[in-house]
């Protein structure tokens, strides 16, 4: 996949912060869309369409704190459609897995910036960083959370599962 | 080579009787668990997947629904999350669900309810469903895709962790509980210290720490990303459970030679009461120095489902005792289960708090998670026993969280600032 950067320079961005309780009372993915990143960043919705942008690049630990899967979903909804950090906390890690949302741990986030193009290969595991002409070899998964994403989640993998009974 | 506790507990309930820290294992769940915020979610991924087929749920008393974080629902939209639960629960005649009335705050309800016992293995769409390795089970937070394919397979599939073994030796200082450790432990580690770890407490200090203060501490384990929290289940276990017979649990232990990833010792008589300053819980600072800094605060939080059971309120009941609260001050206390609040009521608590000047609310997760019942202004600081300090995470942005004990929190809801009884 191809892809522009919005790039937050920060650790520990928790999942209060990704989509704050006061709007939990109501799950639709496009509610909890448009009020994603909202206490991080009040313009994270105007910047993002500015730039195009649909790879999220953080610093560690992202996605801390509460297990919401709002967080997650709230991300993708709004279009996001990978994130890269140096690590993840581990509920927000699996819930991005499980609703087939990619999500990349990589050490050399000063590489990449706001702004920035990048071309993603999953199964070679490749990172090529288009405007600043670099390129960077990431982690492949285990096999059976490559099972999960390349059928779409785990929804879909219950559903097999139960077929095969 | 040994094995600790939980990969113990996760061998044996996985098709892979070799799987070690390390492996990804499809795991049998014992119970499940989902509140009202996660579980809508998790319903409907559930309906998704038996659509079309004859399947239900893998087991109706498995399956545990607790609406408590707007109970009492606080406005429509909180209220039609809630009856998606009560429909469901109807629909496959769940023999776990808890209405208004019933329910409390989930951890501290399902321990009461003994709807988890040692050896287990628990999940739950909360992160804070790591509180009930304090009975030596393996407890952890997921997902709500999780919960509903858990639902319908009684499977989850987890990477078995690696073990942090956290040794704590000494004796424990006046007023110090088991939230001071294990606020004292994530401010010496850090908020992801622990990441994707067990966090295996242990020592002479936690053999003889009450389950109140072990609930505590694994509660927290999530605060240090930590995956689970855990206790090897003992004499104050088995008396905890008392009204269990031995032969319905099973209790595990880490072997001698157990490999951990890192073993970390803290000398407790050098521990002090904790309060983590804002934003995270890794801010914590010896109540003597936060003593000195004079921190004035607009509201106190007593309860949660970190500090919500009968012996926090016990405590916060000892030291506001005859005396008021600080005029200036909205002191909110809230029992974490209706058993808690009908126990304190009988202990006059209820009464002393109220004559205190304090309002007791009926259980809720309410104000900490800035749901409802007790939101914060803008500039307004609260010293709360909650278990996070984030960022606008009890109301406005700019709003402020401490984290402490109930004994500091009773003791600065009569001063006004942020001091211990003994000052
Ligand atoms: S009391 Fe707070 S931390 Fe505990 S379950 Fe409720 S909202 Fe979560």
């Amino acid at each position: 996949m191809n892809g522009i950067v919005l790039k937050y320079n920060q650790k520990n961005i928790n999942t209060d912060l990704i989509i704050p309780a006061r709007y939990l009372t109501n799950s639709d993915s496009q509610h909890l869309a448009s009020h994603c990143m909202e206490d991080l960043d009040r313009n994270f919705k105007q910047k993002k369409e500015e730039l195009n942008a649909t790879i999220i690049v953080a610093d560690s630990n992202f996605g801390c704190g509460s297990s919401r899967e709002q967080a997650p979903i709230a991300l993708k909804t709004a279009g996001v459609k990978c994130i890269i950090a140096p690590s993840y906390a581990r509920i927000f890690y699996r819930n991005a897995i499980n609703i087939g949302l990619p999500i990349i741990e990589f050490q050399d986030i000063s590489m990449i910036n706001t702004g920035d193009e990048l071309e993603i290969n999953f199964n070679e595991g490749n990172l090529k960083n288009i405007t600043n002409a670099s390129e960077f070899k990431i982690n492949k998964m285990p096999k059976f959370l490559q099972e999960i994403i390349s059928i779409g989640g785990l929804v879909n993998y219950a559903k097999k599962k139960i077929l095969e009974k | 080579m040994g094995l600790t506790i939980t990969e113990k507990i996760l061998r044996d309930h996985s098709d892979n009787k070799n799987a070690v820290a390390g492996d990804i294992v499809l795991a049998k769940i014992d119970k499940c668990l989902g509140n009202d915020i996660t579980a809508p979610i998790s319903i409907n991924v559930f309906e998704e997947i038996i659509k079309g087929t004859n399947k239900g749920v893998f087991d109706k008393d498995k399956i545990i629904l607790t609406p408590d974080h707007f109970t009492p629902n606080k406005d429509v939209a909180s209220a039609i999350q809630s009856k998606m639960l009560k429909d469901f629960a109807y629909k496959y005649n769940l023999s776990n669900y808890f209405e208004m009335g019933r329910v409390g705050i989930e951890h501290c309800l399902i321990p009461q309810e003994r709807l988890v016992l040692p050896g287990e293995v628990f999940i739950g769409a909360d992160s804070h469903t790591c509180t009930y390795g304090a009975l030596g089970a393996f407890s952890t937070g997921v997902g709500s895709t999780d919960l509903g394919v858990a639902m319908v397979l009684g499977k989850c599939w987890f990477k078995i962790p690696e073990s942090i073994k956290f040794i704590y030796s000494g004796t424990l200082n006046k007023w110090v509980s088991g939230k001071d450790l294990i606020l004292y432990t994530i401010g010496k580690i850090g908020v992801d210290g622990a990441t994707y770890n067990a966090m295996e407490f242990t020592g002479e200090v936690i053999e003889h720490l009450s389950m109140a203060s072990r609930f505590t501490m694994c509660n927290m384990a999530i605060e240090a990303g930590g995956k689970n929290g855990i206790v090897a289940p003992d004499k104050i276990t088995k008396d905890y459970l008392k009204d269990i017979n031995e032969s319905n649990y099973r209790i595990y232990s880490s072997d001698r030679d157990a490999q951990y990833d890192n073993i970390i010792e803290f000398n407790c008589s050098e521990i002090e009461p904790q309060v983590a300053l804002p934003h995270l819980p890794e801010n914590a600072k010896p109540i003597s120095e936060v003593h000195n800094m004079q921190i004035e605060i607009d509201q106190v939080v007593i309860g949660s489902c970190t500090n919500g059971r009968l012996e926090d309120l016990e405590v916060a009941a000892r030291i506001i005792g005859r005396n008021k609260i600080n005029p200036r001050i909205r002191c909110i206390i809230i029992p974490g289960t209706q058993e808690i609040y009908l126990e304190a009521l009988k202990k006059g608590y209820v009464e002393l708090f109220i004559k205190s000047g304090a309002v007791v609310s009926t259980p809720t997760c309410g104000p900490c998670l800035g749901g409802h019942m007790g939101i914060l202004a803008p500039n307004e600081k609260a010293l709360s026993t909650t278990n996070r300090n984030f960022l606008g995470r009890m109301g406005h942005i700019e709003s402020e969280i401490y984290l402490a004990s109930p004994a500091i929190a009773a003791a600065s809801a009569i001063k006004g600032y942020i001091t211990s009884p003994d000052y």
